[in-house]
């Protein structure tokens, strides 16, 4: 049974509003002194917020914690309490051993010294010994593929070179506690692929990592467990896939529909918004559930603002453990090949067939884009629907027939030769 | 669903990962601020290799910023000095006989650029890694100790001059010249104890790096650069003498030269006040540490 290395009581941390957009002048205190004496001792009342309230969790060692959660629901404020950085304001922490926080990529670096020199530097900072550095400087430099450039002024650096060089530094920082904020979400493809890769070797090599990411896939593939924060609470805990399974479907539970219509943020821009996700059952109303064997359609509902060509909107269906199923565009709609859309509201349908997708819980990414020119919104997981065992190709088996999908293939069974079978009976 | 998940933690690998297995582990409680005055001098000594990173980062760039490069770590001073020598020697009238002007000028200005450049340095360094703040810790009291450090490596530079100008001229450093690190150690004290008070008050409310210049140019004028000390009025001596830099530049002077004043009881009673300053400053800037994350 592994020890606890991380222990968080009743976590809370209060900010007051105008604390961080403003801050005071000296004069204008000394003024204020002067001329209302009065006031300068009294504490004005300000409006404060919660950004954290009443946290409590146990991080066992070599658990690999995910922590997710909307934008502004107290993740990156948990992390920097773990860090250090900032103090709460109620309850307490205890963590054992030692802490390295990956909360940016690139801290410390200075435009003005060579890559070699930042890498020093941003590992001390990180908290690396200079003997440690020097160790693994070559590996660093390897990881990044920068050898040609080490010695360069990083202000002469591609936003990509410095990306892989401040992310190698990082990856190579080996405390005994990994802290990681969303510093994946960075660099092109092949890139993210390499960091996820590290990210899978750290998370194996025994260590304990709490992992705040908005990209579910990586968050199910590297966790055991995971909590979800919402608003500065704890909404839930438990395995990651429970946890990523209620938090994606938020919002679509009852109707398996999602609406923007009065949201504060609405996907999209000037050309294009979208207003609806939804997915249909066969009697045309929406649904969460469906019926393994029964086709029904996935529904972007959307309005086009500007007239435009060559537009494509398209969904992609993921398993709960990330895997994507497929992708797909309306572009197949050969009916509006190349036809311009004038500015309304549309709605870009997508039959999937029953006895195709396999049993178990989807969620959905759409997006949207004038292919090669220009994205026009991507939002991932706005709905999810649970495809139902009712007697499909797998139907009469007890157990769940690995795979993505489940699709009723044709078999064909022929007899071949008969004497096999009567040599062995003879002998 | 556990074939999903490929991570084993066999523990023969773990154990060979994570060399640490088995020491005793350090265990650090975090905690909302207390009210009371906390003084965590440990911290500082066990990052001491992220303060020398710190310095020696602020030399490098400073260094590869300018076209001259090292050159103007000694030009400046001497510049300043001719401009001394020039207004306040020649045409005030105010230097002294019996030591050469450029010599009784640049014994006073190297000490007194190390200060004012330590001083400002320290009041803006926590501002300007605001981004570094926010996203990593370390104790931060580490940048205004490796702001004032910093221009150490300036003073070397131009104490090299400033023995060569004096050997040049034909005067011999005696037994006096002992008591210089404790005079620059008494500078740096007073650098980093002012220091600490503005950087936490620049932090909290940004107008406060403004005020400094001024602040610096008073001080100046209020210490024996341009002019002796002998110029003060005898009552007003021991006012004059509180201040811990009029103490510092007349006792370099007189350390190098022989000119001038022996440091007296007057330096002893800046010092206590430097002290004194240095633990308030420390205090109060551990106070705002706590919430300058938030604010920065």
């Amino acid at each position: 049974m592994s020890d606890v290395v991380i222990r968080a009581e009743g976590i809370g941390k209060r900010y007051r509003i105008g604390e961080r957009e403003r801050y005071s002048a000296l004069r204008d205190k000394l003024a204020q002194a002067l001329l209302a004496p009065w006031k300068f001792f009294q504490h004005a009342p300000r409006e404060t917020f919660w950004a954290l309230r009443d946290v409590n969790f146990e991080v066992r060692e070599g658990e690999v914690l995910g922590l997710i959660g909307r934008n502004g629901a107290g993740k990156t404020t948990l992390l920097k309490i773990l860090s250090r950085i900032t103090r709460p304001t109620t309850g307490w922490a205890e963590v054992h051993g030692h802490v390295g926080s990956l909360l940016e990529v690139g801290t410390g670096f200075h435009p003005e010294l060579t890559g070699r020199e930042n890498t020093f530097l941003s590992g001390a900072i990180l908290g690396m010994k200079k003997r440690e550095i020097e160790r693994k400087f070559d590996e660093i430099v390897a990881f990044a593929e920068i050898e040609k450039f080490i010695d360069t002024p990083v202000k002469h650096y591609s936003s990509g070179m410095f990306v892989r060089l401040a992310f190698a530094v990082a990856a190579h920082l080996e405390p005994e506690i990994l802290l990681v904020d969303e510093v994946l979400a960075v660099g092109d493809i092949a890139f993210q692929k390499k960091c996820l890769g590290k990210m899978g070797d750290v998370a194996r090599s025994g260590r304990t990592v709490v992992f705040v990411s908005h990209n579910l896939g990586a968050v199910t593939r590297l966790c055991q467990a995971a909590i979800w924060l919402d608003e500065g609470k704890t909404k839930l805990e438990g395995r990651v896939e429970d946890v990523v399974a209620a938090y994606v479907s938020t919002g679509a539970v009852e109707t398996g529909e999602r609406r923007w219509d009065g949201a504060d943020r609405v996907p999209g821009n000037d050309k294009m918004q979208l207003r609806a996700v939804r997915v249909i059952g066969p009697n045309n109303e929406a649904a969460n559930r469906v019926d393994i064997r029964q086709s029904f359609w996935i529904e972007i509902e959307y309005c086009v603002l500007k007239k435009l060509t060559h537009v494509r909107t398209a969904l992609r269906l993921q398993t709960s453990d990330g895997t994507i199923a497929f992708t797909s565009a309306d572009s197949l709609d050969d009916a509006w090949d190349g036809v311009p859309r004038p500015p309304g509201v549309y709605t870009s349908r997508c039959e999937i067939p029953g006895n195709f997708l396999n049993e178990g819980p989807y969620w959905v990414t759409v997006s949207a884009d004038i292919p090669f020119v220009e994205p026009l919104f991507y939002e991932e997981g706005v709905v999810s629907f649970f495809v139902e065992q009712t007697g499909g190709v797998s139907g009469r088996y007890p157990e769940r027939w690995p795979g993505v999908i489940c699709p009723a293939l044709k078999w064909q069974i022929q007899q071949r030769d008969f004497s096999i079978a009567e040599t062995r009976d003879n002998s | 669903m556990g074939e999903l998940h490929s991570i084993s933690t066999a523990p023969e690998l773990a154990a060979a990962a994570l060399p640490t297995q088995g020491a005793p582990r350090p265990v650090l409680r975090i905690t909302p601020p207390s009210k009371w005055l906390e003084l965590r001098l440990g911290e500082v000594w066990a990052y001491r290799e992220l303060l020398y990173f710190f310095v020696w980062r602020d030399v490098k760039v400073r260094y590869k910023q300018t076209v001259i490069g090292v050159a103007w770590v000694v030009l400046q001073p001497l510049l300043t000095t001719a401009v001394f020598v020039l207004f306040f020697g020649k045409l005030a009238k105010l230097a002294p006989a019996g030591i050469p002007p450029l010599v009784f000028y640049f014994a006073a200005v190297l000490p007194w650029t190390f200060f004012s450049g330590a001083l400002q340095a320290a009041t803006n360094i926590v501002v300007s890694s605001q981004q570094m703040i926010t996203k990593v810790y370390f104790p931060r009291l580490v940048l205004p100790i490796s702001a004032v450090l910093g221009g150490l490596v300036d003073f070397a530079i131009g104490f090299v001059v400033l023995i060569a100008l004096i050997l040049a001229y034909g005067i011999r450093p005696g037994l006096a010249a002992l008591w210089l690190p404790a005079l620059l150690l008494l500078a740096i004290l007073t650098a980093l104890g002012v220091g600490l008070w503005f950087a936490a008050l620049n932090a909290l409310y940004r107008d406060v790096r403004y005020v400094v210049p001024f602040l610096v140019q008073f001080w100046m004028l209020a210490s024996p650069v341009a002019y002796p000390s002998t110029l003060i009025p005898a009552r007003w001596r021991w006012l004059y003498g509180l201040n811990p830099m009029a103490g510092v530049i007349e006792g370099f002077r007189w350390a190098l030269t022989g000119h001038g004043q022996p440091p007296g009881a007057l330096l002893l009673a800046s010092t206590a006040m430097v002290f004194v300053v240095l633990l308030g400053g420390w205090l109060f800037f551990q106070r705002m540490e706590g919430t300058v994350a938030d604010m920065v």
